[in-house]
């Protein structure tokens, strides 16, 4: 054997992987792999391999010998392959002779398909108008689906209405349940610290006046006509609207709302109607007993904080909040409810096929509920304004 | 055929008196059966007899309502300490039915989470490995593809790249050519193979495949729905020929075998 001309080495001990060339004769390189090339060590890098075939005397061929070689994992897999790829580009022929069969079958494995053509992703920047001009688009495009949802949304009602739309009515109660009395417990303790909220911030102001009487007018009619509805309208948000998006997500991902299609039984009758009617039914309900809870907090402050009378706050609180108020608070109530239905819905039909589309689409449900919830406040009071109500 | 080196027969993994239960339902009771290094295992069985099942309390997912796993012969896994448990578990890749591969992620990235949690490797390193794996399932250049962008077939392919990411002792494969066309599934038959071969792993294969069961298995188990227990055991071309079971002679002949 011809003396080793240099060792490439980290550090020397048993088991420690590295290389060493060789010159066994003129022409040929001779590539000596020794040690555990395993992934836990450090591996030798290419680059003295690399010197040696782009030095003067450039090898005519690269051979191998593995006679002293260890334990070997993927990293002498990648090692030789990066070899090989330096051997093709300086146009040196390769003999992997000198390698164990079980590399050699994993080389020629990694090398058998290769790579297909345009399949990678190139990575480009786009200008700043594409950006805004795609994403313009985009919007108007989301726009005019949430368009023809609400249109679908609607003709379904009127299938509904002339009895035609198909679903089922054991679906149609569990979702009453779902929606209605379960969120009872958290709509209760929601309501009932933001009356009590309420009178607190009213009770420092009016105790100045000696006004404390008017803590119930101002809980009652803040609650009845439109806090009450608000509150709970937040709440059925983030709860039921989440679950719809989630739970229709999950079944466009898993094909089940396609399976619903090709039946010919319309997702929209059947997921959306069922989901739109029970939180239009149930959320006035929940409403009222919000007011009522609300109410309450606000009796409590009143009774321990400011010393009034029990029926003095009840009396008062029936003078002031008229059925006017009622009928508004219901009112908001009702579309509230149709608003979180319709976005949950809408973001989980158009959900894509992944579990992070899931999660995007039950994020965009909750927010898109809230900001309709607080649009439709705005306009719904500009309109009583108008209308002197 | 590809006939094993004369070596010694070494236990990898002994299921000892294993009993699988849901709450009080016992799926299937007195599992006895070893696992070679070396071997391609095939866990075999009509549909909903536990197949999958039996593969979760292997890998750690579930725990045995009664018996042991031992790895390496010796090791109990529900009895050691998390700390040996989270060793074992580190040196088996799991081939998932729908190859689970995580949607939010790219397939280099899907490979790259483990090798960056368990190895101290550069990320050009990383890199590197995630390619050669790729490649190795035929999947060169799609690295920054996401989940949801290629067919069931290549997510199966990626699912398995995933697996092998650390070099893992053990292979599970659970149903790895469900769902493919004959010659997709009879390819990755041939790159398990191939891949067994020359890495030497051990691999545990979940499959009711008869064409899977012959090429690829020299050791398997056949668990039962009705008996509740396994049946029969052994190489799968020798229980064809010898079995005097029903029951698994039907199976292995597709239910066309007559006596």
């Amino acid at each position: 054997m011809h003396p080793v001309q240099k060792n490439v080495l980290l550090s020397t001990g048993n088991g420690t992987p590295r290389i060493s060339l060789s010159r066994p004769s003129g022409d040929r390189l001779l590539v000596s792999l020794s040690g555990d090339w395993t992934l836990s060590r450090e591996l030798p890098s290419t680059q003295d391999v690399e010197q040696s075939i782009r030095s003067s005397e450039a090898p005519q061929k690269l051979v191998f010998d593995s006679q002293d070689l260890g334990a070997w994992e993927s990293g002498l897999l990648t090692f030789l392959l990066k070899i090989r790829e330096l051997c093709d580009r300086e146009q040196i022929p390769l003999e992997d002779d000198g390698l164990p069969p079980g590399v050699r079958r994993l080389l020629a494995l990694a090398t058998a398909v290769p790579e297909r053509k345009g399949a990678r992703k190139e990575k480009r920047r786009e200008g700043f108008f594409t950006t805004v001009g795609s994403s313009a688009i985009a919007f108007w495009e989301s726009f005019q689906e949430m368009l023809a949802f609400i249109g679908e949304a609607a003709v379904a009602m009127g299938r509904l209405l002339t009895g035609r739309a198909r679903f089922q009515r054991s679906d149609f109660l569990k979702l009453l349940q779902q929606c209605g009395a379960e969120a009872l417990p958290i709509v209760s303790l929601i309501s009932m610290l933001v009356g009590l909220i309420l009178a607190f911030v009213g009770a420092v102001q009016l105790r100045m006046f000696g006004a404390q009487i008017y803590v119930a007018s101002l809980v009652g009619i803040a609650m009845v006509r439109v806090m009450g509805a608000i509150m709970t309208g937040v709440i059925v948000a983030g709860r039921t609207g989440a679950s719809f998006a989630a739970e229709l997500g999950t079944m466009q991902v898993s094909e089940e709302i396609d399976a619903l299609k090709t039946l010919g039984i319309p997702p929209m009758e059947f997921l959306v109607l069922p989901r739109m009617l029970a939180l239009m039914l149930m959320m006035p309900l929940l409403c009222l007993y919000a007011d009522l809870m609300g109410i309450l907090g606000g009796l409590i402050v009143g009774v321990l904080m400011l010393d009034l009378n029990v029926m003095e706050y009840f009396q008062k609180t029936r003078e002031s909040v008229t059925m006017v108020f009622l009928w508004i608070g219901l009112f908001h109530g009702a579309v509230f409810g149709v608003l979180v239905a319709l976005s949950g819905c809408l973001r989980g039909i158009q959900c894509g096929r992944s579990a992070s589309a899931v999660g995007q689409a039950t994020t965009s449900a909750v927010v898109t509920s809230i900001v309709s919830i607080i649009v439709a406040t705005a306009i719904i009071t500009v309109v009583c304004d108008v209308l002197n109500i | 055929m590809e006939q094993k080196p004369l070596q010694q027969v070494q236990p990898h993994i002994v299921v000892q008196n294993l009993t699988m239960a849901f709450g009080s339902f016992v799926l299937q009771r007195d599992l006895n059966f070893t696992v070679n290094r070396g071997d391609v295992f095939i866990i075999m069985g009509g549909s909903g007899c536990g197949k999958s099942t039996l593969l979760r309390h292997m890998v750690g997912l579930q725990s045995p309502a009664a018996g042991r796993i031992l790895y390496d012969g010796t090791l109990s896994f529900w009895d050691a300490e998390a700390e040996a448990r989270d060793r074992i578990m580190r040196r088996i890749g799991i081939l998932y039915q729908s190859g689970a591969l995580w949607s939010s992620m790219t397939l280099s990235e899907n490979i790259a989470l483990p090798l960056r949690e368990y190895t101290a490797l550069r990320e050009e390193e990383i890199r590197e490995i995630c390619a050669l794996k790729l490649a190795l399932v035929g999947l060169s250049g799609f690295e920054d593809y996401y989940p949801s962008e290629i067919s069931g077939g290549m997510k199966k392919r990626a699912g398995l790249a995933r697996a092998m990411a650390l070099d893992p002792d053990i292979l599970f494969l659970d149903e790895p050519s469900a769902g493919l066309d004959p010659i997709s599934s009879r390819l990755l038959d041939d790159l398990i193979l191939e891949l067994r071969s020359s890495l030497g792993s051990t691999l545990v294969v979940v499959t009711h495949e008869l064409a899977s069961i012959f090429t690829i298995g020299n050791n398997s188990v056949f668990i039962d729905a009705d008996a509740r227990t396994m049946i029969a055991q052994g190489d799968p071309k020798v229980l064809l020929a010898e079995s005097r079971n029903p029951t698994v002679h039907n199976f292995l002949t597709r239910g066309g075998g007559g006596t």
